[in-house]
């Protein structure tokens, strides 16, 4: 926000009040790039670069056989074209499937031995890879009681997985946390049981080309009956050039167990847009909670459309268990496109799946996101939130899928989905389905489109606020109820994100 | 992009079982949706807009057979001043029909605008659905357009005195009928239509609607009773600043239905309001599939559809409304809701909504689950048998699509027919 730094401040304004503004309204915060040398694959990608990944990862045979497998299922496939985004042609050949720092060549056996580049890169994106970490910037943080403020973080740079922090206090707990490419070579038998087992290696084109590349990821294992003692996290950094990124994450909860992991994205600015393809397996067993929360911030290309992360991703979580509990929550804000359904299948008869999304798309940004809720265990229950927020010349979509089966008997679903509009110039589209199979459930579904009350504003703006900040106001209220789902490491993040994407959208 | 083979071969062959009437002045439109339903090929299972629905039965070649529906009851709306225009198997019977003549309208048969070079229906025939194959495709109206081979032109200039009442006769267990009407109502000018009966075992029926300015359309159909048939209608309709359109359509019995409508609302200040109510049992597949387009200011549009459902029955609805850019102070509704009376039944539904302006108000609705368990218990604890009050509570679920009915006596025949239904079972 280049204008506000050469604004005159006039008599009376304050000033922590400009740097407040120019704080939340600035431009994207995290474009910046780490200058470091890097080791890529060649460009394209084939059997030989497939099995280059496996190799890279020192893979079990097993492993690169699932991965070319996954090859060739990828070569007959062809591209979605069913979501309401546009974008130039993919060419798949004419990037990078594998870059990591040149540093990371050895894996480092501790933090300390992590390349100090890589280290300040995550301080300077506010997550200091430090075991006494307290979240920069979260209200009220440094009152919580200790064990409340841990958060162990897995921070993924380009493709390699660069640290997990608590790895041994999580270890005393029976919890598991590491990179995938640990866990394949640690614990193969949980790999081998889980892997592809909620997202089957054909189960969509980015979901199979990702089965087929992916680099690393993170890797969670809670035990029954723990509780995770602290708070998981992945942080998601692009960096390299011309570089899809391709993570996997793979989380379980086993019987009777709890776990809340967070997640968090961002990617220099560049001109020219970069892909990429992830995909989460949650499995949750009888009795278990996961609560999963996403802060998507990847570079959402300038104002003029140029650039930006394409974002396709597949996240589903299997609730296997009786009574098994999954929340998804999501503030959608950065990508250029994003295609992203976050979905719960409820097996278990009482389990019960949770999503709430706020979506905010601006400049010429496009959105296709909802979720998938299916029921096939009796009683189970389902909670649809989802909040769109468009402006400039964005497009906003919710696509979503209720299915109840002829065997979920006494089953519940709640959907709501509300868009706003921001601008003359910008689309909200909802396209729910929804199949009910039995008729002792209940299945409801509403939404609403409107732009931002006139009347609020009026309120607003006649205490003072100018039209700017009132906006921002109006649409926190309007989406609250999920801001209020997100962990509180977030709710600070996720309200600034809110402003942010909002600005220069009035008038 | 050429079509998959399969597609062809099945619109090739339905294609062979055609012929092309003598088209007069129609023969340039029908040319034109034979060479769009080429290029689209008719609807298979595996396509989006016919996900919930198997439309194989209304794209084969022969049309399956259909028993005819025995009942002494009078036909529907007969207590009604109408002018009656009949068809027998989809052709216009002159022995059954009124004559055609009623002071605000005039009324020609599709044959003799086909013998004419110059006629204002030109202007309209297959120019509206050609409009309505985008963004959606509708190859069964193509075909329509194409080989119709029956149907009438209705001119409304004024506000004729009784509701044109088209009746569609189902005498032939294997007939095939396609028919294709046009309507156009003059500024501020007002008619009702009515249509009722069966037509045939399998029915392909279109209707083009162009409302003028400060013009009005009232339109209530029920389909027919005989259980085998099959239906698959389209209406297109375009309104002008201030008209308005009200339809509503009682779907009882029929194996396969598909109701398409299409409005555009292209006039500020226009109203449409689409209501529908079904009830079906057994082997009874039923599709509402509405695409509402706003793209004028200040309009307002309702979609308001209840299905009861029992004993394996299958209700769709696919509602849409796409408001355009610049189309501000829309104000949007759509409700989708059914009752499944048992586990066999089900209810598929995709409710959307499209927009592109930001001064708007649109919601949509869409419910489905069981009769309410405690207002069927507060029924019976005031001595209402379950039978009884299951009747009350249905029929009080039908009831806001049937309150979409301005005239209270069509709406009462409306009634009588579903309790008739609720007590019969059938």
């Amino acid at each position: 926000m280049a204008a506000l730094d050469q604004t005159q401040v006039k008599e009376g304004v304050d000033q922590e009040t400009v740097d407040a503004v120019r704080e939340v309204g600035g431009a994207y915060k995290y474009g910046w790039e780490t200058e470091i040398e890097m080791e890529y694959a060649p460009k394209g990608v084939n059997p030989d670069i497939v099995r280059l990944i496996s190799d890279k990862n020192d893979e079990p045979e097993w492993m690169t056989e699932w991965r070319l497998a996954a090859f060739e299922r990828w070569t007959k496939m062809e591209e979605p074209n069913w979501a309401m985004v546009n974008y130039p042609e993919i060419d798949f050949q004419n990037q990078y499937y594998y870059a990591r720092p040149k540093s990371m060549e050895e894996k480092p056996k501790s933090l300390d031995e992590v390349d100090p580049k890589l280290l300040a890169t995550y301080e300077k994106l506010g997550i200091p890879l430090k075991e006494q970490m307290i979240l920069a910037g979260v209200e009220g943080a440094e009152n919580a009681p200790a064990e409340g403020r841990k958060v162990a973080v897995d921070a993924v740079f380009d493709s390699v997985s660069v640290g997990t922090t608590f790895q041994k206090e999580l270890k005393e707990a029976g919890v598991i946390f590491c990179s995938i490419s640990e866990a394949i070579k640690e614990h193969p038998e949980l790999v081998k049981k889980y892997l592809g087992s909620v997202v089957p290696v054909s189960d969509n084109f980015y979901a199979t080309l990702n089965s087929a590349v992916f680099s690393d990821g993170s890797f969670v294992y809670v035990p029954p009956g723990v509780r995770c003692p602290m708070e998981l996290s992945t942080y998601f950094r692009i960096n390299a050039e011309n570089t899809g990124q391709f993570e996997r994450t793979l989380i379980i909860a086993d019987k009777g167990s709890y776990v809340s992991y967070l997640e968090g994205c961002t990617a220099p600015q560049r001109d020219t847009a970069q892909l990429h393809a992830a995909v989460v397996e949650i499995i949750i067993e009888e009795d278990a909670e996961v609560k999963y929360s996403t802060v998507q911030n990847w570079f959402p290309g300038d104002e003029n459309g140029k650039g930006g992360i394409y974002n396709f991703v597949t996240k589903r979580a299997d609730c296997r268990g009786d009574r098994s509990k999954v929340m998804w929550t999501q503030v959608e804000t950065g990508s250029a496109v994003t295609w992203k359904y976050p979905s719960c299948i409820l097996r278990g008869d009482d389990s019960q799946g949770e999503f709430y999304s706020i979506a905010i798309a601006n400049n010429y940004q496009q959105a296709d996101t909802g979720t998938k809720m299916v029921h096939l265990g009796k009683n189970t229950k389902s909670r649809i939130v989802s909040k769109g927020i468009s402006a400039g010349k964005a497009q906003n979509t919710y696509r979503g899928l209720v299915a109840m089966h002829p065997k979920a008997k006494d089953s519940r679903n709640y959907t709501q989905c509300d868009s706003l509009l921001i601008g003359d110039k910008c689309g909200a589209h909802t396209v729910p389905y929804i199949e009910v199979r039995n008729n002792s459930s209940r299945v409801e579904h509403e939404a609403t489109t409107s732009k931002v009350d006139d009347d609020q504003l009026f309120y607003c703006r006649q205490r003072g606020m100018d039209e700017e900040e009132a906006v921002a106001l109006v649409v926190n209220g309007f989406c609250k109820d999920v801001l209020q789902a997100l962990p509180m490491e977030f709710a600070m993040e996720a309200q600034q994100l809110v402003a942010i994407s909002l600005e220069g959208s009035v008038g | 992009m050429a079509l998959p083979q399969a597609k062809q071969t099945v619109t090739e062959e339905r294609l062979a079982t055609l012929t092309m009437p003598d088209a007069g002045c129609t023969k340039k439109a029908r040319e034109a949706a034979l060479a769009r339903l080429r290029q689209m090929g008719l609807p298979g299972r595996r396509d989006e807009y016919w996900k919930y629905t198997r439309p194989d039965t209304l794209t084969s070649a022969e049309a399956p057979t259909a028993a005819l529906f025995q009942t002494d009851e009078p036909t529907m709306f007969h207590e009604f001043d109408r002018l009656k225009i009949v068809f027998i198997d989809g052709v216009f019977s002159p022995e059954e029909s009124d004559e055609l003549s009623l002071e605000g309208v005039t009324i020609d048969r599709l044959e003799d605008i086909c013998g004419k070079d110059i006629h204002w229906a030109k202007e309209l025939y297959g120019v509206l659905e050609a409009n309505g194959q985008t963004p959606v495709q509708r190859p069964l109206a193509a075909l329509n357009t194409a080989y119709a081979s029956d149907g009438v032109a209705i001119h409304v200039t004024g506000k004729p005195s009784k509701p044109i009442s088209l009746i569609y006769r189902h005498a032939s267990e294997t007939s095939d009928a396609i028919l294709h009407h046009v309507v156009r109502v003059e500024s501020d000018a007002e008619v009702t239509i009515l249509e009722n009966g069966p037509a045939a075992s399998r029915f392909n029926k279109c209707m083009e609607i162009d409302i003028a300015d400060g013009g009005a359309l009232h339109h209530i159909r029920a389909q027919g009773r005989d259980h085998q048939r099959r239906a698959a209608t389209h209406m297109f309709t375009r309104m002008g600043t201030e008209s308005v359109y009200k339809s509503f359509t009682l779907t009882v019995n029929g194996v396969l239905t598909r109701n398409e409508q299409v409005i555009e609302l292209t006039g500020d200040d226009a109203v449409a309001h689409v209501a529908g109510a079904c009830v079906g049992d057994g082997e009874f597949h039923h599709d509402d599939t509405v695409f509402v387009t706003h793209d004028a200011v200040n309009c307002e549009s309702r979609q308001v559809f209840k299905k009861v459902l029992r004993n394996g029955a299958t209700g769709v609805f696919q509602g849409k409304i796409l408001v355009k850019e610049g189309a501000q102070k829309t104000d949007g509704y759509q409700i989708s809701q059914s009752l499944l009376l048992d586990e066999d039944s089900q209810f598929l539904a995709k409710p959307e909504l499209e927009i592109y302006a930001d001064d708007v108000a649109c919601s949509h609705g869409s419910t489905s689950g069981a009769i309410d368990e405690t207002a069927l218990f507060y029924l019976r604890s005031r001595g209402v048998p379950t039978r009884e009050a299951t009747d009350m509570l249905t029929l009080a679920f039908l009831a806001e699509a049937v309150q979409e009915i301005e005239d209270d006596a069509l709406a009462e025949v409306i009634v009588t027919r579903l309790q008739d239904w609720l007590a019969r079972r059938h």
